[in-house]
């Protein structure tokens, strides 16, 4: 005898295309795997099934007519996309924007990424088949979406900045009904993690799944999160502040063990700390003007300009590039943090089991209309 | 020898009536419970507090069309076409051991009914269940290979790995039961759990036997395929696993087949552990009232542990694949050993 054994049978390797139409990839993501049964040996994620050409149309567009369209990057959470797309263009042009509209931005977008990570949660849960946490986050879900119409008219698609300052002041009434909601809504997360946190089912599919280390986070380029789930304070609010971030009070929550679990409760402490900004923010919020002086017709000067907020999924980038007098740009290069945290996939799922595969797409946290633009 | 038939053809009709209507009940059930577990209203158009929900569901599941999935010719066909067949007639038949009460010797057409059971001279009763309701695997590995879907495929071997591993858990957590009975008629495990331990105690298997009740009762949701352990179908990662590529009535199959399956697993932990239809203080009651009242008891503490199958599907998260292998072989039927030496030593002293 001797060497290694011989299988009785030929065996192969099972291809699987798992996606782009399968109810666990959050949209139109598709993963070529190699199974060997259920075990995961090679994982490629294969993307552009959205493209829209978004970056192009940038290009044909006035500044301010760029907007609607970073609406429909990461259409979960627009606030934040109309953000960095402002603070760019604003950084360009050197616009200091009214205090009373950087706290009304400042509002939106932590409004969003709420939001944003309710509906991760719930998708992320019904991923892991608890399927009641979806029913309870949309409850909350649809009162932000109701500020947010009462606010500009729109729900998702919300084009509710301008360079400059932003189009509308909040309407009567409006501040209170946020403050009611963001009073109520550190008992609703708590409901939500009665249901999951301390879950033996739960910490069974997340702790330990997925897991990366803090330098390897760093070198694949993951923000948001992914990052400080792995223990990386890295938050752009904090270290490149816009807006008025850098006179409200708040913490960043990192996790330890750069698992599935650990970004679970590091994305639920944002939403609490979100609260707390939301909360700051309306305390102080300053009367005035909304919108900066600046021309009906804007021309920048000729140039190249990168700025990044952090939206709730990671650093959300603007790369602008400008001609002479240019009414629009020249090139417009978005960093969107899904296509940049997507990359790690391999990485993440490797050697674990498809059911893994469905826990790790949920805890990157990924919006196609971003990755494919 | 007419009589004889006439009666049992009688017991059949009820039984698979009382079936076959459950299904549609235990939807809106389902349907109405994960509301309200979920804040929200559920079904609620059709007909009084949507009751009729089910049956338009029906209507409409058997006027779509019946499709074939590309490619699954021949015997794969054959056995894509036969899986649902299966699925349905497995679940329907285990449940024909199951008695629903008590049959003082009551008689119809001056003949007697002979017990509140369709196979009322079937000694082997529990086996012939378990025996039976094993099969119910060969629809989902069949489905799974007839389908010509991996997902279907994964999910159909998901299903045999699975089910086996459960069976053994169940089976010996029952071993209990049957030592204490001395018997495998289900009647007999039934009469055993009348009356009382001082007095208001109920003799109930599931006060000695906690564990194997438990064991029982988790190895239950595992063979129903139901969340936390519904690997086979697990939407999220294998589409609906093995059912995936079935529509129409073939669909409707399946689904009635899970719904029959979780009635027949309640009845059973019903029967084995819970007293069956008697209520510390009615255990034999006479006449046709007494009958009644006895198929009420059975029917009040099945729909309990039913609304406790649709309670637990909506609370918690599912089970990994490995974990749920590892559950099963490593504390289930480990425990369901611990459970049957309990019961030996404590019959063995006496005490049982």
């Amino acid at each position: 005898m001797g060497g290694p054994l011989e299988p009785l049978f030929d065996v192969e390797e099972m291809e699987l295309s798992f996606g782009p139409q399968h109810p666990a990839t959050h949209g139109v993501l598709r993963v070529q795997l190699k199974l060997d049964g259920e075990k995961i040996l090679d994982a490629r994620p294969i993307i552009g099934y959205l493209h829209r050409g978004t970056e192009k149309l940038f290009e044909q567009e006035p500044f301010n007519q760029c907007i609607p369209h970073t609406d429909r990057l990461d259409y979960i959470a627009a606030p934040t996309n109309n953000q960095g797309f402002v603070v760019t263009v604003e950084k360009l042009l050197g616009i200091t924007i009214p205090p009373r509209a950087a706290y009304i931005r400042m509002i939106l977008a932590e409004l969003g990424r709420i939001s944003s990570h309710l509906l991760w949660l719930a998708t992320h849960a019904i991923d892991l088949g608890a399927i009641t946490p979806f029913f309870y986050t949309f409850r909350e879900r649809e009162e932000i979406l109701d500020l947010f119409e009462a606010y500009c008219g729109a729900r998702l698609t919300l084009n509710a900045m301008r360079v400059g300052g932003l189009p509308y002041d909040l309407p009567d009434g409006w501040v209170e009904r946020c403050a009611e909601m963001m009073e109520a809504f550190p008992a609703h997360i708590d409901e939500y993690e009665t249901l999951l946190t301390e879950n033996r089912i739960w910490k069974k599919r997340t702790v330990g799944i997925g897991v990366i280390s803090a330098e390897e986070a760093i070198d694949w380029g993951l923000t948001g999160p992914p990052l400080r789930g792995s223990g990386v304070k890295w938050d752009i609010r904090k270290v490149f502040p816009y807006d008025r971030y850098d006179e409200v009070d708040f913490e960043v929550p990192i996790g330890k063990n750069g698992d599935t679990y650990d970004r679970y409760l590091v994305r639920m402490e944002e939403m609490r700390q979100s609260v707390r900004i939301i909360q700051q923010c309306m305390d102080r919020l300053p009367d005035g003007p909304i919108m900066a002086k600046v021309p009906k017709v804007l021309r920048a000067p000729e140039g190249m300009v990168y700025a990044s907020v952090e939206a709730p999924k990671g650093e959300l980038g603007y790369f602008i590039v400008t001609t002479p007098k240019g009414s629009q740009p020249y090139r417009c290069h978005v960093r969107p943090p899904s296509f940049v945290n997507l990359q790690s996939l391999p990485v993440l799922v490797d050697g674990l089991l498809v059911a893994d595969l469905v826990a790790v797409i949920g805890t990157l946290d990924i919006v196609l209309g971003e990755i494919d633009r | 020898m007419w009589v004889d038939l006439i009666v049992t053809v009688i017991k059949v009709l009820v039984v698979s009536t009382v079936l076959l209507t459950g299904v549609p009940i235990m939807v809106w059930v389902e349907r109405r419970g994960s509301a309200m577990i979920q804040d929200r209203l559920g079904p609620n158009r059709v007909g009084p507090m949507g009751l009729l929900q089910p049956v338009v569901d029906a209507v409409k599941l058997m006027t779509k069309e019946d499709l074939t999935p590309e490619g699954v010719t021949g015997t794969n066909r054959f056995l894509y076409l036969l899986a649902p067949a299966i699925a349905l007639v497995v679940a329907v038949s285990t449940f024909i051991v199951v008695p629903f009460g008590y049959d003082p010797g009551l008689e119809l057409f001056g003949h007697a009914i002979g017990g509140f059971v369709v196979a009322p001279d079937l000694d082997l009763g529990i086996l012939y269940l378990f025996a039976v309701g094993s099969l119910g695997v060969y629809a989902l590995v069949l489905a799974g290979w007839g389908s010509n879907n991996k997902y279907s495929l994964l999910g159909g071997i998901r299903a045999s790995a699975q089910m086996i591993s459960y069976e053994l858990a169940m089976v010996i957590s029952v071993v209990g039961v049957l030592m204490v009975t001395g018997s495998f008629s289900l009647d007999d495990v039934v009469l055993h759990q009348a009356g009382t331990w001082f007095g208001f105690i109920p003799k109930w298997n599931v006060i000695p036997q906690l564990i194997g009740a438990i064991t029982f009762m988790v190895a239950v949701f595992a063979e129903t395929n139901r969340l936390p352990f519904d690997m086979v179908e697990a939407e999220a990662e294998l589409v609906v696993g093995y059912h995936t590529e079935y529509s129409s009535m073939r669909f409707a199959s399946f689904f009635m087949a899970e719904y029959i399956n979780m009635i027949t697993a309640s009845s059973l932990i019903v029967v084995l552990f819970f007293g069956g239809w008697t209520l510390p203080g009615i255990a034999t009651p006479g006449g046709w009232l007494g009958a009644l009242a006895t198929i009420g008891i059975f029917a009040a503490k099945v729909a309990f542990f039913l609304w406790f199958f649709v309670w637990v599907r909506w609370t918690l998260p599912r089970f990994r694949f490995d974990q749920l292998m590892a559950l099963g072989w490593k504390w289930m039927i480990p425990l369901a050993v611990l459970n049957f030496l309990w019961v030996g030593v404590a019959m063995a002293l006496g005490y049982l």
